[in-house]
């Protein structure tokens, strides 16, 4: 674990060295339209990609009538989708109600803006970085998208103006904003091995060789919370409570069609696709890796390397999709308040130990360990404490169950009330209807 | 005007160009939040405030402040607002004749003419810190990026203030927790004689982390039944998950 303290100064993109001159303008134009086009064709094939994989997962075939083993489906089912009437539901929201798809689309899309796609290529003598923005607080661009990102689902559930998407609405909300608490303070302890908030600072770290990986360097456990707590931000399997089709229909989109309904699903795999290059830049060195020195060519290479990392991420969404069920929502809410955030929060004082001083660092992890033990003791004596308590209750719960189940979903089972109240206005309002006719 | 501006703060014209546009959205957001009729617009249009300001701020290249403005105030404040007037019901169209209080227009309408004329009478009288030099120095001293100046000033200088206000936070989550634990207890007691230790709640009891998101979770899973598989009954605050019915009836019905 080696922490090297840069020098803390503010790099930035070498395009902005000599002053914004019209050829700044064009090659700024240029990086922008075409990462945004590179963004909605790889969601068209990233869905083409999700489909088919979880289709041989399945032992289906998948899509194959659009297009060259299927590859047109996306584009197919978009043009319908334009094509379909557009229905505003009379109880909804209007104004908020047409806002909300552009809410979630537009983090989506400048969350990529930071993200470092290549090495610096050199075009006509000037030097420039793939990568559309680089700003000195780069990651936190990320989680400050991240956070706007909820607006966006819980501004449709509320202004659908029925009962379902709301439900799943508040579902995605607390659990974004639940998970969000540990994704930031393990990008933290990235911040505190860089150095910087720069993503490109980040990636130049990594960049030595591959045990400089921020993923071995930091020991393996804040990639994992990482790639949970982003798969809960993304609300993707087995995360995924928010659209849980066998309770809530649909989750927050339920009554949205045609072409907005789209753009939630655009948003959705354009996060997908985000988030992953986020995990590449932070844990895997973004476009770092071996480059042969070829003439012209070499400049590209870490371009296919970044590409490569993402896909092998991609893979992996689609197959956390196909192989995990879905976790109930105690357990979602257990995992991120009782977990996540206090092993990344051990883990980050650990490595802010030894970055200071080996003894330090080993002094961090053994207190940290006493207080991760005491906890999970607390929880297990908490959880204990609610067996013996339900245990009375337990046999009546299954009992109501069934009717629970099939219950209207807007009357939640409240814990049923308890025996006296009820009994109370019993008793007494004979007595005070015997007083008001004595 | 312009030139005058302009020559007396050195900035350019783009700079001048986002200070008006930013300044418009920031005062658009705030007479929105004081005039909408509908709570959430409000809120919304706090939010446009909130961005407004975080563009102002990287305006003045404190970078890190505007994202930790869009973070903890738009990502993490308003999102509770947010949480809070969908589950109290009260995101309906307000009645704007309805007078809650006697006289409350004559009575705003004096305070208005009154905080008007002083606005006036110190623009006049006294002198502008426009364009005056900071205190802590430059946001960009010695080549250091502005979150190294900041942590560097936050962890140094005012290293005591910094340690107060994070013991203050602590202390108010913690009586945020404590008092919105306290009705589950009260409830609890009856039901099987024996003393409700406060950490009965079941594994999924989110209210010591945050009790709005609690209350709204507490909320939200009611439809997939708050009563778990294993039997375990999570501790719904009651009076919370009774309005927030009354808040989603009313919507599907009344609105």
């Amino acid at each position: 674990m080696t922490g090297t303290l840069l020098a803390l100064t503010t790099h930035g993109d070498p395009l902005y060295a000599h002053g914004v001159g019209w050829f700044v303008w064009v090659v700024v134009l240029i990086k922008v339209l075409v990462a945004f086009a590179v963004l909605l064709v790889s969601v068209m094939l990233m869905i083409w990609f999700e489909r088919k994989v979880i289709s041989d997962m399945q032992s289906r075939i998948g899509p194959n009538r659009a297009g060259p083993w299927g590859l047109l489906q996306t584009l197919a089912d978009g043009t319908k989708l334009f094509f379909k009437e557009d229905l505003l539901p009379e109880r909804s929201d209007r104004f908020v109600f047409k806002l909300a798809p552009y809410l979630s689309l537009v983090p989506a899309l400048l969350i990529f803006t930071v993200v470092p796609v290549g090495g610096i290529v050199t075009i006509a003598g000037h030097p420039f970085e793939l990568q559309v923005a680089d700003p000195p607080i780069g990651i936190l661009v990320v989680l400050a998208m991240s956070a706007v990102a909820v607006y966006g689902v819980m501004l449709a559930g509320w202004s659908s103006g029925s009962k379902y998407p709301l439900l799943g609405s508040v579902r995605a909300s607390a659990q974004m904003i639940s998970y969000e608490a540990a994704l930031g303070i393990v990008v933290v302890t990235v911040v505190l091995v860089t150095g910087s908030l720069s993503t490109r600072a980040m990636v130049e770290s990594q960049s030595a060789a591959f045990w400089d990986w921020n993923v071995i360097r930091l020991g393996i456990v804040p990639f994992l919370l990482f790639l949970t707590a982003i798969t809960a931000e993304l609300t993707r399997p087995p995360f995924d409570l928010t659209e849980a089709e066998s309770e809530l229909v649909g989750g927050f989109h339920t009554e949205y069609s045609s072409i907005r309904f789209a753009l939630f699903f655009l948003a959705e795999f354009m996060n997908v696709i985000t988030m992953s290059a986020v995990v590449v830049t932070l844990f895997f060195g973004g476009p770092d890796g071996p480059v042969p020195h070829l003439p012209t060519f070499d400049v590209w290479f870490p371009t296919v390397w970044f590409l490569g990392k993402v896909l092998v991420f991609l893979f992996i969404y689609v197959w956390f999709r196909a192989a995990l069920p879905r976790l109930r929502y105690d357990q979602l809410m257990t995992l991120g308040w009782k977990y996540l955030i206090p092993f990344s929060l051990v883990w980050l004082l650990g490595v802010a130990g030894f970055l200071v001083d080996g003894w330090w660092g080993l002094g961090v992890i053994v207190v940290g360990a006493a207080c991760a033990g005491l906890l999970v003791r607390a929880f297990a004596i908490g959880r204990g404490r609610a067996d013996q308590h339900g245990s009375m209750t337990a046999l009546g719960a299954r009992l109501s169950r069934p009717t629970l189940v099939t219950g209207s979903p807007l009357a939640p089972p409240i814990p049923p009330a308890p025996p006296s109240p009820p009994a109370r206005p019993v008793t007494t309002r004979p007595v005070s209807g015997t007083e008001g006719e004595g | 005007m312009t030139p005058l501006l302009l020559a007396s703060t050195r900035a350019t014209i783009p700079d001048l160009i986002t200070f008006v546009v930013c300044a418009a959205v920031v005062l658009t957001g705030a007479l929105g939040v004081v005039m909408s009729r509908n709570s959430v617009h409000a809120a919304l249009s706090l939010v446009l405030t909130l961005f407004g300001v975080a563009v102002l701020f990287i305006e003045q290249d404190a970078q890190f402040l505007a994202a930790v403005q869009v973070i903890v105030y738009a990502g993490a404040i308003v999102v509770l607002f947010l949480f809070v007037i969908m589950f109290l019901g009260v995101d309906r169209e307000e009645n704007v004749a309805a007078e809650p209080l006697k006289g409350q227009r004559p009575l705003a309408l004096v305070l208005v003419v009154i905080a008007a004329t002083g606005i006036i009478f110190l623009a006049a009288t006294s002198h502008w810190v426009t364009g005056a030099h900071a205190v802590a120095g430059s946001t960009t001293a010695g080549g250091h990026s502005n979150t190294y100046l900041l942590g560097r000033s936050v962890f140094t200088t005012y290293l005591w203030a910094f340690e107060i206000t994070a013991g203050l936070l602590v202390i108010a989550v913690v009586g945020a927790v404590v008092l919105a634990r306290r009705p589950s207890q009260v409830h609890e007691e009856p039901r099987d004689a024996r003393p409700a230790a406060p950490g009965a709640g079941g594994p999924g009891d989110a209210a010591v982390a945050s009790p709005p998101v609690a209350a709204a979770v507490a909320a939200g899973t009611g439809a997939s039944g708050s009563t778990t598989d294993d039997g375990e009954r999570r501790p719904v605050p009651a009076g919370v998950t009774g309005r927030a019915e009354d808040g989603m009836d009313e919507r599907v019905t009344g609105s």
